[in-house]
């Protein structure tokens, strides 16, 4: 791997409690890329990102991002050096309408998209803006989950199973955001499930057993390594 | 003689003036209640003695520098919100991790420790406040004479509760606040320094108690008993309105006030346990309280 890397998690060990979760995670993330993290359910994929942002109890090891270590660091210096997570389960907040929901993550750097472009993207988001947060769909409020980190700035963002359980259409509509915010520089480190759609997004992909990074595979590799691939996700 | 429902009208406003009083300090105290027990979950049973330092403080203020009531009530909730912020940093934020038993143990032995220090200091008599001259006397409203003094402590504290519920429901500080309250480390991890955030909330809602105390330092006399007073009944606001609820500590509070005022005229002997009825009452049909929100 280059040095040059964004993102860069060497040994990186996590805990809940007595239990041991990621036994020496390794992977990098380059600045303008889209990467996943692929792997079965319990593989570690969700753990992987909040031990990245500073959200579990125990970590060590080392999580290096632009060159700075940050796996002393509290989640919201972590977040105010420019990484951005939109959790698994969402996290809309009940008590926040839409638009509340939308600007509470503070503007951390310049570059994060304007509320015209998060619009545009989502217009569902400015029809329902005074709505409660979480009487929007599924859908809508992945939409909102995502559309919320985009506005602060941070380069990197955590995208925890985005497409879960959503329809296609919308499936389709979230890959479309993924590549747009791609080319506007933003690096984008993915948890999938579906490694069709990750297919469609991404540069390069991890896969996860048991808390450890077992191999990785290009996406112009993948045709290629579909049956290694069956077999490590069980499909 | 003028009469509502067999009752000479003079006792009848009177009594309901005393309750609106009783229940500004109750919605004001509530209220504080409310907004740490959100943002901290912890019940702070020091609250009646963050009250009565405010009213000590702007006696003091008065009485050793000279300081008038009215920068009195801008200063004395400042000085114990900062108190409250070294008690916070020192002594609570070490107790988040554990058991809510233990903060409601803490606090409530700081309210012995603080309550127990100025009675060593100042006896249990009281010292008088003076009402600042421009609210003394009473104006004649027509059915009764009102006294200056208590009709600016109700709209005083109306005010604040406003201002409070506008902060907490209206501007972005109040949201980022309510997002916390629902899940503080994720909010912690877009970048919000929140251990500050719940230093600062709980100084915001002990800032309420002090306020509240320099208001009543004219009426009650300042003594070291007067939060302990209090605190029993405002924890059954707490209770009746729903732990937590900041529009429902508002309501319930001028309420029960009112409520408790009313018994007053129509049924004397039970004005002392009328709340504590309602709260049992309230209890065994809406347990979470009547704008709590069921868990
Ligand atoms: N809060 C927690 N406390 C204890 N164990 C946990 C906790 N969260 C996750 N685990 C355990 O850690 C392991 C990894 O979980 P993780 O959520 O990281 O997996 P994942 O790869 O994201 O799975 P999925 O695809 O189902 O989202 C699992 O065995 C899980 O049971
Ligand atoms: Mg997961």
């Amino acid at each position: 791997m280059p040095d040059d890397a964004m993102l860069k998690v060497r040994g990186l060990n996590s805990w809940y409690g007595e239990s041991h979760i990621l036994h020496g995670v390794d992977f990098d993330v380059r600045a303008g890329e889209v990467v996943t993290l692929l792997g079965r359910n319990g593989a570690g994929k969700t753990t992987t990102m909040k031990s990245i942002m500073g959200l579990v109890p125990k970590r060590q090891g080392s999580v290096m991002f632009n060159g700075a270590e940050t796996v002393e660091m509290r989640s919201d210096t972590i977040a105010r050096a420019g990484i951005a997570l939109c959790p698994e389960e969402r996290g809309i907040f009940s008590s926040l309408s839409v638009t509340e929901n939308l600007m509470l993550p503070p503007v951390i750097a310049p570059g994060g998209l304007d509320l015209d472009t998060i619009y545009k993207l989502f217009p569902n988001l400015k029809e329902r803006a005074g709505s409660q947060g979480t009487k929007l769909s599924g859908g809508e409020q992945q939409m909102l989950a995502i559309a919320r980190i985009l506005r602060t700035g941070a380069k990197l963002l955590l995208l925890d199973e985005p497409t879960e359980g959503l329809a296609p259409v919308i499936v389709q509509q979230i890959g479309r955001t993924i590549r747009e915010i791609k080319q506007r520089g933003f690096t984008v480190l993915l948890v999938e499930q579906n490694f069709r759609f990750a297919a469609t997004v991404a540069d390069r992909h991890y896969v996860m057993e048991h808390g450890r990074v077992i191999d990785m595979i290009e996406n112009d590799q993948l045709a290629a390594n579909m049956d290694k691939l069956h077999d490590y996700l069980g499909v | 003689m003028f009469m509502i429902l067999g009752y000479p009208a003079p006792l009848m406003f009177g009594q309901l003036l005393l309750g609106l009083i009783n229940g500004a300090f109750y919605a004001l105290l509530s209220l504080g209640l409310a907004v740490i027990f959100g943002m901290l979950n912890i019940v702070n049973f020091a609250h009646g003695a963050f009250f009565m330092l405010g009213a000590f403080v702007a006696w003091g203020l008065l009485e050793f520098l000279g300081v008038n009531y009215w920068f009195a009530l801008l200063l004395a909730p400042v000085i114990v919100g900062i108190f409250g912020i070294l008690l916070e940093k020192t002594l609570i934020s070490r107790l988040y991790k554990l058991d809510h038993l233990y903060g409601l143990l803490l606090t409530f032995g700081m309210a012995l420790i603080i309550e127990g220090l100025a009675r060593n200091q100042f006896g249990s008599s009281g010292m008088p406040y003076r009402i600042p001259a421009i609210l003394q006397g009473a104006t004649n409203v027509g059915f009764m004479f009102l006294p200056n003094y208590r009709a600016w402590v109700v709209v005083a504290s109306a005010i604040m509760c406003l201002v409070t519920w506008l902060i907490i429901e209206k501007t972005s500080i109040g949201a980022t606040l309510r997002a916390a309250t629902e899940n503080a480390p994720l909010v912690q991890a877009f970048g919000i320094n929140v251990p500050r955030m719940i230093t600062l909330t709980y100084a915001g809602g002990v800032a309420l108690a002090a306020f509240a105390g320099v208001l009543a330092a004219p009426i009650y006399s300042v003594n070291p008993n007067m939060g302990a007073n209090f605190i029993i009944t405002v924890f059954a606001v707490v209770v009746i309105g729903g732990m937590g609820s900041i529009l429902g500590s508002i309501v319930t509070g001028f309420g029960l006030g009112i409520v408790e005022g009313l018994t007053k005229v129509f049924y004397p002997q039970g004005s002392a346990t009328v709340i504590f009825v309602v709260m049992v009452i309230v209890l065994l049909v809406r347990p979470a309280g009547l704008f709590g929100k069921a868990a």
